[in-house]
Formats: C-alpha cells, sequence, structure tokens
C-alpha cells in the first residue's frame, strides 16, 4: 500500500464530499432557524442532490480509485450513483407534501435522505469490506430513523424499530462474514481477496454465506425479507418510495460488485446461493402478493420479486449478467417511483387511501391517473412492449446464455403468476363501479409520474441510450 | 421500389388514429361521434393504404418483400419488418376487417367509446406488428402487447362473466408466450441474431430444435387454440363484445398458425418432423372431440367458438403434413375463417343487440320477421360447414388433400369432423332461423339495418367468391409455401440421407 499523494487524492471523492458538507450546512441552517425552514431545506437538498450527480458525471472518464485503493470510481459507480441520486431526489420531490404538514414538519427528514444518500454512494464505489461496511451503515442508521419519522404514529415507530432490529442483526452477520473472509484471505482488498481465492475452501464458503446473508437483508431477498412487507407498510408513503427505490440501487450495487470482483474465482459456490435465492425471492414475491389488500404491502412482496428477478442477471455471472442486474434496476426505480407517484396522489378528504379497493373505478374519475398506473403495472408485470419487459429481457437472456435453464424457467413461471395481481389492480381501477373522486394530483406527482410513465412507455422506442451505458458499466466490472 | 416505409405506415397509422381520439376531449354525444369517425376512417385509410401492398407485391418472389431495416436493442435486435406471401394475407385480414368492427360497434358500444376506439386502434398496430414483423424480438412484442388493449377490451366491455374471461385469457396467453421468449433467448445465443430470415437459413441444433420448438408450441398451440389448452376460449368470446369476438376469432387465433408456419416449421424442420404425429392426434381430437362438445351448447357464441377450434385443427393438420396442399390448404382455411368467424359472430350480435341474450332457446323461426338476416347467416353456416361454393370448402378440402398424402388415418377421423360440423351448424340454423315464430319476445323484432348490411355484405361476397374462385389468396401466398415446404423437405431428406450413411 502506497503514501503517495496519488493514492489520497480527493478528486475521485469530490462529489461525496460536497454531498456531505452540504448536508452539514442544511442540518445548521435547519438547526439555526427551526422547524419553518423544512421547505426550504428540502428545496436545497433536492438542488444539492442535482449538483452532486452532475460532479458525478463530471469526473474524468476511466477507473479512479483514491484511499489506497479501498474506493473506486469506474463507470459501474457512475452509473448507479446517478441512478440512487435520480431514486433520492424523486424521493424528496415525493415527500413534499407529507412534509408540509404542520404536525410533520421535520426538517431532519432531508438531511436524512442526504446522508442516506451519502452512504449510498460510498456503498457503490467502495473496493474493500472496511469501506462497504462504512458506506452500508451510514446509510442503514439514517433509513433506521427515517422510517420511524412519522413520530407520533405507533406503526410508523414499529416500522422504524423493527427494521432497526433486524437491520442490525444483519450487518452483525455481515461483520462476521467479513471477519472470515479476512481471516482466510489476510486482506479487505476485494482485488486481494479475488487474488487469494482460487479455490472454495470451506472458510471462505462460510464468511461468503455471511456476507451474502447480509447483502440480501439489505435488498430484501429471501429468506431475509421478513421486515420488507411491515417496514414498507408501517413507514410514511414516501419513505415508503424511498426504500423501495434509492437503497435497493445501493444494495444491489454492492451486492454484484463484490460478487463479481471479490469471488470470480469460485463463482460455482455463490451461484447456487444466489438461484436459490433468486428463485425463492420470486416466488414468494408472487404468490404472498396475491392475498394482499393493502397497496403498500403488495408493493412490499412486488419489490421482493423483483430482487429475485434483478437476481437471475446476478446468478448467472457473467457480464451479460451484470448489464441486465443494471438495466433492470435503473427500469425498476422508474417504475416503482411512478408507482408511488400514484399510491401518494390516492387521497380522499384529506385521508390517504391505501387499499387496493381504493382504486376501484379510477379510470372513469381520473382516466389519465389510472392509465399511467396501469402501464405501469403492466411493466411491472414485464408485459410489452413496456419497459419492465426490456428489463427481464436483459437479465433472463444472461441467465439462458449461463445455462441456467432452470432458473429461467421457474422465473418466467413466477412472472405469470406475478402478473395474476398487477392484473388485479388493474381489474380495479378498469372494471370496477367508481367509488369516489380522489383529490386533485399535486403538481410535483404529477411531474414524477409523467416522467417514469412516459419513460415507461416510450422506452421501447429508444433503448440505445440505457443499455449502451447499462454495458459500459458492466464491463467496468470486468 | 417502394420509397416510403409502406408497412411501417400500415402498422403505425392506427396509432395516430387512437391519439387523434385522445386529442377530443370530453365524453358528451359529439365527443363519442367524433372517436367513432376517426377509428372509422384511420381504419379506411389504414385499409386503402394496405391495398398499396397487394399491388405492389410481386407473388413470384417467395421471398421477404417491402423490407424496412433500422437499428433498435443491439447488433442482432433490428426493427425489421417485411411480408412475404404467407403473411401478406393475414396483414390484408387484419385491416379489412377492422372498418366491419368499427361500424359492428356504431350503435352497440355507448359507454367509453373514446377509450373502446382507442383500444381497437392499438389492437389493429399491434396485430399488424405481429404479422409483418422480421424479428423475433419485435415479433414478441407485438404478439404479447396485443394481451393488454383485449385484456381490457374483454374486461371493461364485456358479459357479466368478463372479469373471469379476460384474467382468464391473459394468464392462459401469457403462460404458453414466456416460455416461448425464453426460446427466442436460446435462438439468440446460438445465432448470435434474433432476424428471422437469418434464423431461417441457420441450422439449430437438434437438441436445441427439441425445446425450442416444445417452447414455440405451448405458445402457438394456446393462442391457436389447440386442445386441450383451448378452454380459454369459450369464456372469452360469451364475454366479449361483438368486435372483440369477431376479431378474437378472425385475426387474434391466426397468429398461432401463422407462427407454426413463420418459427416451427423453417427454423425447426427435424422437430417439426418429430413432433407431427402428436399434432396430428392433437387436431384430430380437437375436430372430433370440440365438434361434439359444440352440439351440446347453449349458448350461440359459445357454439360457433367450439367450432372455432374444430376449424383450427384443420389448419394444425394441414400445416403439419407440410405438403404443398397441406400448407397452402392451411393458409386458405385461416384466411377463409376469419371471414366466416367474423362474420358469425357479427350475425350474433346483431340479434343479441335486439334481445340481449345468446341462448339458443330464446330464438326461433326468425326468417318470419328476418328474411335478410336468415338469408345472410345460411350463408355463413354453410360456409361453417364447408359447403362446396363457400370458402370453408377449399381450405377444409385442400388440408384435407394434403394430409392424405402422409397420414391416411389423420385424414379421415378428420374428414367425420366435417360431418359433425355440418350437424351442429344446420341444428343451431334450424333452431334459430326456422320454425314457427311463437317467442311473444320476438314479435317485433327488426330485420337488417343499412349499417348492418354494410358490415355483413362485404364478408358475403368474398365468402361465395373465394369458395368459387380461390386463386386471388392461393396464388398470393402459392411461391412462398413452396418455398417452406422445399426448405422443410430439404432439411428432412439431409438428416434422413445421413443417418443411412451412417
Amino acid at each position: 500500500m502506497s503514501f503517495s499523494s496519488a493514492g489520497y487524492q480527493l478528486l475521485p471523492v469530490l462529489p461525496e464530499l460536497v454531498l456531505a458538507v452540504g448536508a452539514m450546512a442544511l442540518l445548521m441552517l435547519g438547526a439555526y432557524r427551526g422547524e419553518e425552514t423544512t421547505r426550504i431545506v428540502t428545496s436545497l437538498a433536492v438542488v444539492l442532490l442535482v449538483v452532486t450527480g452532475v460532479l458525478v458525471l463530471m469526473l474524468p472518464a476511466g477507473k479512479l480509485t483514491t484511499f489506497g485503493g479501498s474506493f473506486i470510481v469506474d463507470d459501474f459507480a457512475r452509473f448507479l450513483k446517478v441512478l440512487a441520486i435520480i431514486g433520492s431526489a424523486a424521493t424528496l420531490i415525493l415527500s413534499a407534501e407529507f412534509l408540509s404538514d404542520p404536525s410533520r414538519r421535520v426538517f431532519e427528514y432531508s438531511i436524512l435522505v442526504l446522508l442516506s444518500t451519502l452512504g449510498m454512494m460510498v456503498l457503490i464505489s467502495a473496493a474493500d469490506l472496511i469501506m462497504l461496511y462504512l458506506g452500508l451503515e451510514l446509510m442503514s442508521l439514517a433509513l433506521y430513523v427515517v422510517a420511524a419519522s412519522n413520530r407520533d404514529n405507533a406503526k410508523s415507530t414499529e416500522a422504524g424499530l423493527k427494521y432497526f432490529v433486524l437491520g442490525a442483526l444483519s450487518s452483525g452477520m455481515l461483520l462476521y462474514g467479513a471477519s472470515l473472509v479476512y481471516g482466510f484471505t489476510g486482506t479487505v482488498d476485494f482485488a486481494g481477496i479475488a487474488a487469494a481465492v482460487k479455490t472454495g475452501s470451506v472458510g471462505i464458503v462460510f464468511g461468503l454465506v455471511f456476507l451474502l446473508a447480509g447483502l440480501c437483508f439489505k435488498v430484501s431477498a429471501v429468506p431475509f425479507h421478513m421486515w420488507t412487507p411491515d417496514v414498507y407498510e408501517g413507514a410514511p408513503t414516501p419513505v415508503t418510495a424511498f426504500f423501495a427505490s434509492a437503497p435497493k440501487v445501493a444494495a444491489l450495487a454492492v451486492f454484484t460488485r463484490v460478487t463479481l470482483t471479490a469471488f470470480p474465482g469460485i463463482v460455482p459456490q455463490w451461484q447456487q446461493i444466489l438461484v436459490f435465492v433468486a428463485i425463492a425471492s420470486m416466488a414468494l414475491g408472487s404468490f404472498a402478493a396475491i392475498g394482499q389488500r393493502n397497496i403498500k404491502r403488495l408493493m412490499a412482496y412486488s419489490s421482493i420479486g423483483h430482487m429475485g428477478f434483478a437476481l437471475v442477471g446476478l446468478a448467472s455471472g457473467t457480464v451479460e449478467g451484470a448489464q441486465g442486474v443494471l438495466v433492470y434496476i435503473a427500469i425498476y426505480v422508474a417504475m416503482t417511483l411512478g408507482s408511488f407517484a400514484v399510491i401518494l396522489s390516492m387521497k380522499r378528504n384529506g385521508q390517504p387511501m391505501e387499499e387496493i379497493s381504493d382504486f376501484a373505478g379510477l379510470s372513469r374519475t381520473n382516466p389519465l391517473l389510472a392509465f399511467f398506473f396501469a402501464m405501469l403495472l403492466f411493466s411491472l408485470a414485464g408485459i410489452p412492449p413496456l419497459a419492465g419487459f426490456f428489463a427481464k429481457w436483459y437479465v433472463f437472456v444472461a441467465a439462458i446464455k449461463a445455462g441456467l435453464f432452470t432458473l429461467a424457467v421457474i422465473g418466467v413461471l413466477t412472472s405469470v403468476v406475478g402478473a395474476f395481481y398487477y392484473l388485479t389492480i388493474v381489474k380495479v381501477m378498469y372494471f370496477d363501479e367508481p367509488a369516489g373522486q380522489i383529490e386533485p394530483m399535486r403538481m410535483e406527482l404529477r411531474t414524477v409520474l409523467a416522467v417514469a410513465g412516459i419513460f415507461n412507455i416510450f422506452f421501447f422506442v429508444y433503448p440505445g441510450p440505457l443499455v449502451s451505458v447499462a454495458t459500459a458499466a458492466a464491463k467496468s466490472l470486468f | 421500389m417502394t420509397t416510403w416505409p409502406i408497412l411501417s405506415v400500415v402498422t403505425f397509422l392506427p396509432v395516430i388514429g387512437a391519439l387523434a381520439i385522445y386529442i377530443t376531449r370530453g365524453d358528451d354525444e359529439a365527443a363519442r361521434r367524433n372517436a367513432r369517425w376517426i377509428a372509422l376512417w384511420t381504419t379506411l385509410v389504414t385499409f386503402a393504404v394496405s391495398l398499396i401492398l397487394v399491388w405492389r407485391f410481386d407473388a413470384a418472389n417467395p421471398d421477404f418483400q417491402f423490407i424496412e431495416k433500422a437499428s433498435w436493442l443491439a447488433s442482432g435486435i433490428t426493427y425489421h419488418m417485411g411480408v412475404d406471401g404467407i403473411s401478406l394475407p393475414f396483414v390484408i385480414l387484419t385491416t379489412a376487417l377492422m372498418p366491419l368492427c368499427i361500424i359492428a360497434s356504431w350503435k352497440s358500444v355507448t359507454v367509453r367509446v373514446r377509450e373502446y376506439m382507442m383500444a381497437f386502434l392499438l389492437l389493429e398496430t399491434l396485430m399488424v406488428g405481429t404479422f409483418s414483423a422480421l424479428d423475433l424480438v419485435l415479433f414478441y412484442l407485438f404478439f404479447e402487447g396485443g394481451l393488454i388493449p383485449m385484456f381490457l377490451i374483454i374486461g371493461v366491455w364485456g358479459g357479466p362473466r368478463r372479469v373471469y374471461a379476460s384474467f382468464k385469457f391473459f394468464l392462459y396467453t401469457l403462460l404458453g408466450s414466456v416460455l416461448m421468449l425464453l426460446a427466442i433467448m436460446a435462438l439468440y445465443w446460438n445465432a448470435g441474431t434474433t432476424d428471422i430470415p437469418t434464423l431461417m437459413h441457420t441450422a439449430v441444433p437438434r437438441s436445441l430444435q427439441t425445446w425450442a420448438w416444445l417452447a414455440f408450441f405451448a405458445s402457438f398451440a394456446v393462442k391457436m387454440p389447440m386442445w386441450p389448452v383451448h378452454t380459454w376460449l369459450p369464456d372469452a368470446h360469451v364475454e366479449a363484445p361483438t368486435a372483440g369476438s369477431v376479431i378474437l376469432a378472425a385475426i387474434l387465433l391466426k397468429m398461432g398458425g401463422y407462427g407454426f408456419l413463420r418459427f416451427s416449421l423453417p427454423m425447426f424442420p427435424l422437430a417439426s418432423h418429430d413432433f407431427a404425429p402428436l399434432i396430428f392426434s392433437l387436431s384430430v381430437i380437437a375436430i372430433v372431440y370440440t365438434s361434439l362438445v359444440a352440439l351440446m351448447q347453449e349458448d350461440i357464441k359459445k357454439l360457433i367458438a367450439y367450432s372455432s377450434v374444430a376449424h383450427m385443427g384443420f389448419v394444425t393438420m394441414g400445416i403439419f403434413a407440410v405438403t404443398t396442399q397441406g400448407v397452402a390448404g392451411g393458409v386458405f382455411q385461416m384466411v377463409s375463417h376469419g371471414i366466416v368467424s367474423g362474420a358469425l359472430f357479427l350475425c350474433v350480435g346483431i340479434v343479441y343487440d335486439r334481445m340481449h341474450t345468446r341462448e339458443i332457446t330464446a330464438y326461433g323461426g326468425l326468417v318470419n320477421r328476418m328474411p335478410l338476416y336468415a338469408m345472410v347467416f345460411m350463408v355463413f353456416t354453410m360456409a361453417n360447414v364447408g359447403l362446396p361454393g363457400t370458402s370453408g370448402f377449399v381450405g377444409e378440402f385442400m388440408t384435407l388433400l394434403g394430409t392424405f398424402k402422409v397420414s391416411i388415418p389423420t385424414a379421415t377421423f378428420a374428414t367425420l369432423g366435417v360431418i359433425l360440423s355440418a350437424a351442429y351448424a344446420l341444428w343451431l340454423y334450424r333452431k334459430v332461423v326456422f320454425g314457427a315464430l311463437t317467442k311473444p319476445s320476438l314479435a317485433s323484432i327488426k330485420d337488417l339495418t343499412a349499417r348492418e348490411c354494410l358490415t355483413l355484405f362485404p364478408l358475403v361476397a368474398l365468402t361465395i367468391l373465394f369458395g368459387v374462385y380461390p386463386k386471388p389468396v392461393l396464388d398470393m401466398s402459392a411461391a412462398s409455401v413452396q418455398q417452406l415446404v422445399n426448405n422443410y423437405n430439404a432439411a428432412v431428406t439431409a438428416v434422413k440421407a445421413a443417418a443411412l450413411i451412417q
């Protein structure tokens, strides 16, 4: 390890530094000026995220490393950082109404989202186990608090507590796995681990299993998914939208980077684990969602299933697989944010409505909203020509190339089961009699829905840019 | 040669019409009228443009024509459109039937007219695209995309059990298609492209042929539908609005047969050869069994739906005989069935609009009050039976002829089905049209209106025209069919010769 100035230059972490300093400055602003600054802090937080995103894109091209190689900025990191930032910024925009309620004017909310995003960016760029853990904990600790941000609501508090306890457990497992890997390889550096791990000794595989268990918790893959429905339901809806988008990006990013860059020598070992996790997630996500009545719980199971689909790409362990994961997560974020914009706009007499039956007849009372939501649902089900189809195409095409036929067949069959519950919502909106008017949609929700919806519907016209960027990002891992 | 992308224009014109309807806001009578007229004009213009395809089509050329190619998803996955003699008849069938469907829905659809017309126009784009796509991924896009508008058409404007029917339709078809999607991926990695003309000339390894054939079969057998995966069809037909039934029977079912012709035979000739006995068995069961089931029906639409399954049995049988007569007969039978079954559903729709029931027992003696209707209905009933002089005869005769050369038992049993089809069709006609008009509810029923004549008379003319002079359709497809059969035979004999040498 060299201590030359080149190893410790700060340019690669410039976006993270700007975000950290900016977040603290906003914290000061809020702390000195009090709660009436909530609105301005939120707006500035969005601006800060945009600036950070631009900085990420403006970094010099190619592979940059710093902190002695433990922090890496490559095309993969750039792609996912921008995606995570988009997810966070969109969430802050979606939260505007939630924060405007006098009883919930907490400026810390935006700061916590910013800090969590900072954690995600560190996580995405982590190139050793220490940096991974730092990023993961920064992200998670902020998320625990955000989950409980509706202080006076028992469900929200319960969600935060549940998430914290289970999250701490999973962090412990991850740390245990990391220590085993360190013990058996003598290094925490991904490249060093890759060089040391050529065969799957018992100790390494043991460590790998614990490491993956911790990561599975963060992407809410079966069998570490139990927290997801409760937290999604209990947390305030904008927070649920946040949980479903940006942290998933970061967790999948680190999942991909760890498996592909630290353990390329023992692909068969972790491939088995991922195949099991993917199948279990897809199956549970599809079947358990059928009985749900609450739209947020349904979205929780839906996200479990979608993480299963994304892991299908990763399980193939190839560059096509990594590309599939990247395309999948990008499209997934768009679909999720659009869906939550719809869910947030479902209000009647000032009361949010979260039951699926509340969507009855939406196509009559609010045709455009219903149309966009229906298209998002068909897209989540993976029906062409919508974006969700292409997401599935790229992960399954990778699985077929890698010869994972059983996984692919089970995967597409569960997607048919999944289509059933998405169709149920379309049915409620289109076939049932209207259940009454909803309040007019707020401007910021309209904007998010329009952007996500149009991306979703017209992705097939010009899919080139996203796909080629994802290809470049995937190649930078190999 | 063409200088403008004529095929894309035919495909995407309806989308423009749908957007135009979207712009006409409001839900009053004026908006509804606008929506109807825009939809009608769009489909008419689309039909007119598609006739240019017929006019410029070179029937002597067996290869794809009106080729359009543009980069799209990846190097091997392009926007590639084109038609040959096998797909062009279906494109024309689609564009020709759409205006009739719009006219047929003129009065019977009164709620959410704008959405209805938009759904139909989008469906037209997806159907034409399915028949003219020359890239597997593009094909899948159109093929599966059609589920969305059809799901909504059945579910929103359908009958009392519309929810059940629409879900069954959607999930059944999706289940078959996702397996095909995996096979498409496997073919992509095998050849490095999903370009259909390239894949037709790429040898596929034997084991992959078997699996890919089965996967494609899963999709097309459901779409066709073949026995025993036909059960979604009667439900979908009964619940769908009239025009939805017409499109379902006339076009959507043909996608299965078209898929067999376009993919299964040219790309997997060896597997097709191996599985031909399976197809023959299923076809014969479909012909005999569903004809018997049709005899027991009490609902007119359900009876016609089962008869569709039986008639599609002739198509699959003829296609997998892979003789010139069998394949050409299959194409012709599909076109003919498209016209006849579409017309039969229109006929049912006409009495349903008046009486709001489809029970056979609710009718009887219609000839007394509706002579014109009785005449028209008789033409289509006879065509359904396969009476010489109607288009139904030509298709059934050619498929039987083609199959006879390959498998005499199959042809023999299938011929029994012709008798059964006469039994149920004539029984239906007697129950509904003949006899004394005793039901008081029928006492004031009116004969065909001018609008209804407008939808039915062109179909009557085509049924009889193609019955006595089938040459236009047969000529259009002849060269492509011949090439398909030759390539298939060459592939199969090459393998047999190789086996003999060893």
